[in-house]
C-alpha cells in the first residue's frame, strides 16, 4: 500500500458517493443499539428497497454520534438532517420527506451547544463512517499518517511529534505520552510490545468503548505508528470481554488492515513489520493497572506487582513493552497528520488537546463529547449537557471513577485539566463525568464506589484487600444510622493508610472518593452520625428527612 | 556472585553503610543488622511485596516504598522506623487478625507465628478494628497435612514455595479481593490433589497455622525453614 493506492480508494469511494441521491446514517453503537437502532436500519432497508432507482440510496451504519439519550439517531446527507429516537415506525415517513422539507416531529437541531461547542479529533470520525469498512476510513484521511510516518519520518522524528503535542496518558495518570515512547524506544534492541489498554472499568465510563466501536481502525494506525516509533513488531489489544461489538469489530478492523497490507509484514511496501492480536479480559478492574494487564496477557492471575522495573523497561514476556490506552493511541494519527504543533495549539499550559468525556447521571443531555482541556464544568454540564433536568438543584460531579471524586458547586468555573482537577482533590481519570443532583447523599456515593474497590480488590495487599473492606463496614454503618464519631476517625485513619501504602493504583485511589466527599461535604457525615439523619433521605437513617 | 561486585553507599536510619548494587533495601539493612518487619518475605524465596510491613521513607521520595523489592541506589537516605510508619504497620497488623479468626490460644502455631510475634514487637495490644468473624473450612482431606483458612493469612508463601522450590504448583489463589482464598490444584480437596508430592514445604514456610501437620496439637507446629537459603544458594551455584 502506497500513498497513491491510499489515494485511489479515497477517489472511489467518493465517486460512489457521487452517484447516491441520498446517505441515510445510523448510529449502530452500543448506545443507539440498546435502543435498537438495528431494527431502525433494517426498516429504513426495506422502505428504500421497494423505491425506483433503488441504487441511489444507500443506508449505512456509523459510530456513536454523541447524543446517546436521544437515540436512536439517524443523519441525512446531503441536507445534515438529524433525527432523534427513531423508531421503526418513523422510517417510511422519513423516506417520505427525503426530497422535501425535513422531518419537524423527530428532527434533532444541529445547532445544538451540544454539537457546537465540542472539538472532535478523537471522535473526528465517530457517526460520520461506518466502523466496519476499511475504506470509509481511509477516505477520511485514514493511514495517511502511517503512510507519512513510515515513508518521511525516522523513530526519533515521529516520537519528537508526540513529544512535542505534549499529549499525556488518557488513561487517567496523565504521564506523557511522549516520554514514555522515548523510554521505550532506548530500551534495548530486543524484542518490544506494544499494548493497547482497553479494560475500561470505571463505572459511569464508555468513552474507550464508543471510540473502539466508532473508528476501530484510528486505534489500528495509532499503535502501528507507535509500534514503528518504539521499534516493536508485536501488539496486543487487552479489551473487555464485556465488550463483544468492540471485539467483532476490532477483529473485523484487523482482518481488513492486513488485507490492504497495512498490517502485516513489510507494511506500505518498508522493511517494517507489525501484528497486532486481540486478548479479551475476563472483566476485572484490576487489570486496567499495567502491570497486572501484562500478568493477564501472559495467562496468570491478573493481580499487579511493585514497580520498578516499569514495564517500559521490563514488560510483557519480560521485554520492553509500551501501554497507551485506546483514546491515548486515536490521539496519534491526527497528531503525525498535522503535527504536534498543532495539537498543542489546543488546550491550557500543561494539558494540551482534547479530552473526551462520558456525560451520564442527573443530566439532560446523556452521552459522549469531545472537549479542548481547559473547559469549565459548568460549560461541559450545562451548555453541553443542558444542566440538571426536572428543576433540581446540582450537587456535585464525580470525575475519575472509583479512584476520583466528587466536586461541588463552587468547583464548577475550573478549567478541566489534569492539574486543576487533582488540586481540587478529584482527578481526570479516564474522562467518566457523573452528574449529581440534590437527591443524592454523599456518603452513599461514597459508599457506592468503596463497595465497587472493594469488590474489585485483586485481594494481593493487605491494605487494600482488608482496608477496602472495613472502610465499605464503616461507610454501611454510618449511612444506617448507627456510627459514631470514633467510627468517623477512623474510616479517615484508614484513608489516609491504605492511600499510602497499598501495592497498585487501585488501593492508593481507593480512599479518593470518601475523601473528597468529606472534604466538601463532611456536613452531611455528620448529621447521619449526630443527627441520624440522612439529608438527601437516600439512606435507612432512623431519622429520615422531613419524619423526624 | 560474581568476584567484582558493584557496590552502593547509602544511609539506613542514620548509618552508613555499604552494599552490593543488586542488593535489595531490606538485604543490606539486615547485614547490618537494622531490622525491618515482613511477612510475605522469606529468604529464598521471590519477592511480591504484598504485606506492605516492609515499607520504608526514602528521603526525596514522595512515596513510602516496599525495601523487599527495591534495590539500593548510590546516596539513599532511608528511615526504617517512624511515627508514621509504626503507625501504618500496626494497622496493617490490626487488618490482619480483624480480617479472619485468628485465636493464638488455641492455634497450634502458637508461639511459633510470624503474625504473633510481629504483633508482639510492634506492641500491638488490641484490635481497635471490629472483627469480620468470616465462616471458612478447613481442609482435612490430605493424610498428613491440614489447611486452615481460618489462620490463613494470604502471604502466598505456600505458593511461591511450592512452585519455585518443589516445583509442583499445587497452590495457588483463587477469588478476588477479601474473597480471596488459597487453594489446591483446581480447588480439589487437598487429599485428592494429582499434582501435590506431600513434601511438606508448604507447612514449613507457612507464617501461621493455616498449614499444619496432622498430630500436632496447640502451640507444637514449630516451622523448620533453615533448608530454605540452602537450596536457594547451592541452586545459584549450579548455574
Amino acid at each position: 500500500m502506497t500513498l497513491d493506492q491510499l489515494h485511489h480508494i479515497t477517489a472511489k469511494e467518493s465517486a460512489a458517493r457521487q452517484n447516491l441521491r441520498y446517505q441515510l446514517d445510523v448510529c449502530v453503537a452500543a448506545g443507539c443499539l440498546s435502543s435498537h437502532s438495528d431494527r431502525v436500519k433494517k426498516s429504513l432497508e426495506e422502505v428504500l428497497a421497494g423505491r425506483e432507482v433503488k441504487e441511489s440510496y444507500r443506508v449505512r451504519g456509523v459510530g456513536c454520534m454523541g447524543l446517546c439519550s436521544l437515540g436512536p439517531l439517524v443523519s441525512v446527507e446531503p441536507g445534515g438532517a438529524l433525527y432523534q429516537s427513531v423508531s421503526p415506525a418513523d422510517t417510511a415517513e422519513i423516506v417520505e420527506h427525503l426530497d422535501y422539507e425535513p422531518l419537524k416531529r423527530l428532527q434533532c437541531p444541529r445547532d445544538l451547544p451540544f454539537f457546537e461547542r465540542q472539538v472532535n479529533v478523537v471522535l473526528e470520525n465517530s457517526g460520520r463512517i461506518d466502523p466496519e469498512r476499511i475504506e470509509d476510513y481511509v477516505a477520511a484521511e485514514g493511514y495517511e499518517a502511517l503512510i507519512k510516518a513510515l515513508t518521511e519520518m525516522t523513530p526519533a522524528e515521529v516520537i519528537e511529534q508526540i513529544t512535542r503535542s505534549g499529549l499525556r496518558g488518557r488513561g487517567g495518570a496523565g504521564y506523557p505520552t511522549g516520554l514514555k515512547w522515548g523510554t521505550v524506544a532506548k530500551a534495548g534492541s530486543g524484542s518490544k510490545y506494544v499494548v493497547c489498554n482497553a479494560d475500561e472499568g470505571d463505572p459511569g465510563a464508555f468513552m474507550d468503548r464508543s471510540v473502539l466501536e466508532s473508528d476501530p481502525q484510528r486505534v489500528l494506525e495509532g499503535m502501528i505508528i507507535a509500534g514503528y516509533a518504539v521499534g516493536a513488531s508485536r501488539g496486543y489489544i487487552y479489551v473487555r470481554a464485556e465488550y463483544p461489538l468492540a471485539v467483532t469489530r476490532l477483529n473485523a478492523a484487523i482482518r481488513q488492515a492486513k488485507h490492504l497490507g497495512l498490517l502485516g509484514t513489510e507494511i506500505c511496501n518498508t522493511t517494517f513489520d507489525f501484528d497486532i492480536d486481540l486478548r479479551l479480559g475476563a472483566g476485572a478492574l484490576v487489570c486496567g493497572q499495567a502491570t497486572a494487564l501484562i500478568a493477564s496477557i501472559e495467562g496468570q492471575r491478573g493481580a499487579p506487582r511493585p514497580r520498578p522495573p516499569y514495564p517500559a523497561q521490563v514488560g510483557l514476556f519480560e521485554c520492553p513493552t509500551l501501554i497507551n490506552n485506546v483514546e491515548t493511541f486515536a490521539n496519534v494519527p491526527p497528531i503525525i497528520r498535522k503535527g504536534g504543533d498543532w495539537y498543542a495549539g489546543m488546550g491550557t499550559k500543561k494539558s494540551k488537546g482534547t479530552k473526551v468525556f462520558a456525560l451520564t447521571g442527573k443530566i439532560n443531555r446523556t452521552g459522549l463529547i469531545e472537549v479542548p482541556m481547559g473547559m469549565t464544568l459548568r460549560e461541559i454540564i450545562f451548555d453541553i449537557g443542558g444542566g440538571v433536568p426536572e428543576g433540581r438543584k446540582f450537587k456535585a460531579v464525580q470525575t475519575g471513577g472509583p479512584s476520583g471524586g466528587c466536586l461541588p458547586e463552587q468547583f464548577l468555573d475550573m478549567a478541566v485539566d489534569y492539574d486543576s482537577l487533582a488540586q481540587a482533590g478529584s482527578i481526570m481519570g479516564s474522562g467518566g463525568m457523573i452528574v449529581m443532583d440534590d437527591g443524592s447523599c454523599m456518603v452513599d456515593v461514597a459508599k457506592f464506589f468503596m463497595e465497587f474497590c472493594m469488590t474489585e480488590s485483586c485481594g494481593k495487599c493487605i491494605p487494600c484487600r482488608a482496608g477496602t473492606a472495613q472502610m465499605y463496614n464503616l461507610l454501611a454503618k454510618i449511612s444506617e444510622g448507627a456510627a459514631t464519631q470514633g467510627d468517623l476517625a477512623m474510616l479517615e485513619d484508614l484513608c489516609d493508610m491504605v492511600k499510602h501504602t497499598s501495592l497498585c493504583g487501585l488501593g492508593q485511589t481507593a480512599p479518593n472518593p470518601v475523601l473528597s466527599t468529606l472534604r466538601h461535604f463532611r456536613d452531611e457525615y455528620v448529621a447521619h452520625i449526630v443527627e441520624k439523619r440522612c439529608p438527601a433521605g437516600v439512606c435507612p437513617c432512623p431519622a429520615k428527612e422531613g419524619g423526624r | 556472585m560474581s568476584p567484582v561486585a558493584e557496590v552502593r553507599t547509602l544511609r539506613v536510619d542514620g548509618i552508613d553503610l555499604s552494599a552490593r548494587a543488586d542488593q535489595t533495601i531490606l538485604d543490606a539493612a539486615r547485614e547490618h543488622e537494622v531490622s525491618i518487619p515482613t511477612l510475605c518475605h522469606l529468604d529464598g524465596l521471590s519477592d511480591v511485596g504484598a504485606c506492605r510491613l516492609c515499607l520504608v521513607e526514602v528521603k526525596g521520595v514522595g512515596k513510602l516504598l516496599p525495601a523487599c523489592v527495591t534495590r539500593v541506589e548510590e546516596g539513599m537516605d532511608v528511615t526504617t522506623e517512624s511515627d508514621r510508619l509504626r503507625k501504618y504497620r500496626r494497622m496493617i497488623l490490626e487488618l490482619l487478625f480483624a480480617e479472619r479468626n485468628h485465636i493464638c490460644s488455641v492455634c497450634v502455631a502458637n508461639g511459633h507465628c510470624d503474625l504473633q510475634s510481629l504483633a508482639q514487637n510492634q506492641g500491638l495490644t488490641h484490635i481497635e478494628f471490629p472483627y469480620r468473624y468470616p465462616k471458612l473450612p478447613v481442609d482435612a482431606s490430605h493424610e498428613r497435612f491440614v489447611v486452615d483458612h481460618n489462620r490463613c493469612i494470604l502471604c502466598t508463601r505456600c505458593v511461591r514455595v511450592c512452585d519455585e522450590i518443589e516445583g509442583a504448583h499445587t497452590w495457588d489463589v483463587m477469588g478476588r479481593g477479601i474473597e480471596s482464598m488459597v487453594i489446591t490444584d483446581m480447588r480439589q480437596p487437598w487429599g485428592e490433589s494429582d499434582t501435590c508430592t506431600s513434601c511438606g514445604k508448604c507447612i514449613q514456610v507457612c507464617p501461621t497455622g493455616a498449614l499444619f501437620e496432622k498430630g500436632r496439637y496447640g502451640a507444637q507446629m514449630a516451622k523448620k525453614r533453615d533448608f530454605l537459603p540452602y537450596l536457594a544458594i547451592m541452586r545459584e551455584a549450579r548455574k
